[in-house]
């Protein structure tokens, strides 16, 4: 399991990382996505990988074999937000980019060489 | 307990909703519920730094959580100095918005204004390094508001970059936080100093991992050289005032490198110097690409940018020697330099506005309006920003290099730099100011601007703070070496944050003796009893806080 899911995050991690280095404002939102899908994984597993596990002990604390650690799940639903409003933003930006120079070129136009 | 702490994000974040709900199309409300909020902010920021002048790092525990468990405030002197220097300047550009007009060219400018401040302040006051996280990405998201505010192609181009690069920024951030608690087990920043202080010293692989990762996130923000190439495109293309508070936001990357690396990864602890070994290289790199930038750009918005990154370069010099001395000289410079670069963006956007076509390009165009007095505010700028006496930036720069005697790489760069940048703010200024009068063109007329003296108020206040700086420069400098030794000495810090925790930890009496120390190398946190839930001791919390 271990070496599955970090081969995962691994695809995951490159994908994003090429397609953010793409001329276009698609591919480079694509790869935004990929890599933030890739850090809520990695996230995830930094509580370590545990199957069948109670997020929480038993009251008692005793009869518990093991539990899995809760605050990467804490964590992960905080940067699941954060980025999903964060992909929004890009892609509202992008388009209002878009619209106004009638190309989805991420760089900036000539008049930035000349400068 | 003092719920003062807290006060710095809460204003802001009540203010905004109410200023995007309540008053969206009456402009007048908005402006004087946007200075108000600033002037009171201001003023709280101000009692703050009274009462962290007391010595003490003061706990604030959100929803009287315990320490490790839950999310902590933590106002000591560099907290204080920084909501101080954010919220000066944050008066400095509200006056300026208004006065130039900038706030009515979009919509929402003084509702995401106050969101920025917001994140910056919380920023600044946590104690969390997760919670520094979402601060992050608060007062980001304002930014990127603020960055578009009026629109047109060139600054949505630019403010595409600025956000992808910052969202990559933000992955590394997050990356570099499950690094360290999948080491660790915790994120709360005084708890992270004892843990990784305990940890075996030839098991410390993924440790450093992890502080290399959130040096590099923090070297985005502060936009040290090799990732500095957001700043001078965005810095060039966002509207003049949103540029100016951007010079908070560099800030913001060098605190938090300063705290991270002072507090959890000292230079005696587990990483060693690992962190000047990689800041020293990087802050020269700064300081000379950035001067030389000033030296070779064409455009008047640039020769800011570039000196921004610059100064950058020198105060991390001073901050990568990681003693207390270069601390306390490189505070002072960085509240010169941030009211400096800030006062530069502003007069910059003076000449824009009144240059028309020509724009901000170092061509001779014809003369601006008010030219005269502009000039002589570009003048006195140019000096404070390039370290030439008798402004603060000539103090700044001659106690950093007091603070690096010896080491003459370091002298040579700071020294040869300020020539550079000498020339190229001259050869800025005169192309732009003294060139105009060799053309015959006629003046340009004055843009439509509702007063244009409230802009000048602004500049002229950020200017008056530097010469207010470098007048009362020995009791500024005493205060900020008090920082600089309080940084130093982090037990205090870790102290005050995790009062009493163990032995609150430790309920019913002598049953979790063991749990802080065998749960380190673990993969599981310490197992919190049943009787140490928060709220089961209010009072004993509630004394803790008061001092």
């Amino acid at each position: 399991m271990e070496a599955l899911v970090a081969s995962g995050i691994g695809v995951l991690t490159a994908a994003g990382i090429y397609l953010i280095l793409r001329f276009r404002t698609f591919p480079v939102v694509l790869g935004m996505t990929m890599l933030s899908y890739a850090v809520n994984v990695f996230l995830f597993a930094t509580g370590r990988l545990v199957v069948n596990m109670p997020p929480i002990l038993n009251h008692l604390g005793e009869n518990t074999p093991g539990y899995t650690d809760p605050i990467p799940q804490a964590l992960v639903l905080t940067a699941i937000v954060i980025s999903f409003g964060m992909t929004a933003v890009v892609v509202m930006l992008s388009l209002g980019a878009f619209i106004e120079a009638g190309n989805d070129k991420i760089d900036l136009g000539d008049e930035e060489k000349n400068t | 307990m003092s719920h003062w702490i807290i006060a710095p994000v809460v204003l802001p974040a009540f203010l905004a909703p109410l200023i995007v709900l309540w008053m969206r199309y009456d402009l007048r409300s908005q402006r004087i519920f946007s200075i108000a909020g600033m002037t009171v902010l201001l003023a709280i920021a101000v009692k703050l730094a009274v009462d962290a002048s007391a010595g003490q790092a003061i706990v604030y525990r959100l929803g009287n959580w315990e320490a490790p468990f839950g999310i902590v405030l933590v106002l000591d002197r560099l907290s204080a100095l920084m909501l101080i220097l954010t919220a000066g300047l944050g008066l400095a550009v509200a006056l300026y918005a208004i006065g130039s007009g900038w706030d009515k060219r979009g919509w929402h400018f003084h509702s995401l204004l106050q969101f920025q401040l917001m994140g910056i302040n919380g920023a600044f006051l946590t104690g969390d390094a997760f919670n520094l996280f979402v601060f992050f990405e608060v007062l980001l998201i304002a930014s990127y508001g603020l960055m578009i505010h009026s629109g047109g192609e060139a600054r949505l181009k630019a403010g595409v970059q600025y956000v992808v690069y910052n969202l990559a920024g933000s992955t590394l951030f997050l990356f570099a936080l499950g690094t360290i608690y999948s080491v660790t087990g915790t994120l709360n920043m005084a708890d992270l100093a004892g843990k990784v202080a305990q940890l075996p010293a030839d098991d410390t692989a993924l440790i450093r991992v992890g502080a290399i990762l959130l040096m590099l996130v923090f070297a985005v923000k502060a936009a040290l050289v090799p990732l500095q190439f957001w700043l001078p495109a965005t810095y060039a293309n966002a509207p003049g005032p949103v540029a100016a508070l951007f010079a908070i936001m560099t800030k913001v990357g060098v605190y938090a490198i300063v705290r991270i690396y002072t507090l959890v990864f000292p230079e005696a602890g587990t990483i060693g110097g690992l962190a000047a070994q990689i800041l020293m290289p990087a802050a020269l790199a700064s300081l000379i690409i950035g001067m030389v930038g000033v030296l070779g750009a064409r455009d008047l918005g640039r020769v800011a940018a570039y000196a921004v990154i610059g100064s950058v370069g020198t105060m991390m010099l001073a901050f990568a020697q990681f003693d207390a001395a270069a601390t306390g000289a490189g505070l002072y410079y960085m509240v010169h330099s941030t009211f400096a670069a800030a006062a530069l963006f502003l007069i910059v956007d003076l000449v824009a506005q009144r240059r028309g076509m020509a724009g901000l390009r170092l061509v001779a165009a014809a003369p601006i309006a008010q030219g005269g007095l502009i000039a002589a505010l570009f003048f006195a700028a140019a000096i404070a920003m390039a370290g030439m006496p008798p402004l603060s930036g000539f103090l700044g720069k001659l106690m950093i290099l007091d603070a690096t005697q010896g080491q003459w790489g370091i002298w040579a760069a700071i020294l040869v730099t300020s020539l550079l940048a000498i020339v190229g703010f001259g050869r800025a200024g005169s192309e732009v100011f003294w060139k105009a009068h060799a053309t015959d063109a006629p003046a340009t007329d004055l843009p439509e601007a509702p007063s244009h003296g409230l802009a000048f108020v602004a500049v002229g206040g950020l200017l008056a703070v530097l010469v207010g700086m470098t007048i009362f420069a020995g009791p500024v400098t005493v205060w900020l070496q008090a920082t600089a030794d309080q940084i130093h000495a982090p037990g205090g810090y870790v102290e005050a944050v995790m009062a009493g925790a163990a032995e609150r930890a430790d309920w019913p009496p002598g049953t979790a003796q063991a749990a802080p120390a065998e749960a380190l190398p673990d993969t599981t946190l310490p197992a919190p009893e049943p009787g140490s839930e928060p709220g089961a001791e209010p009072q004993s919390a509630e004394t803790e806080q008061g001092g």
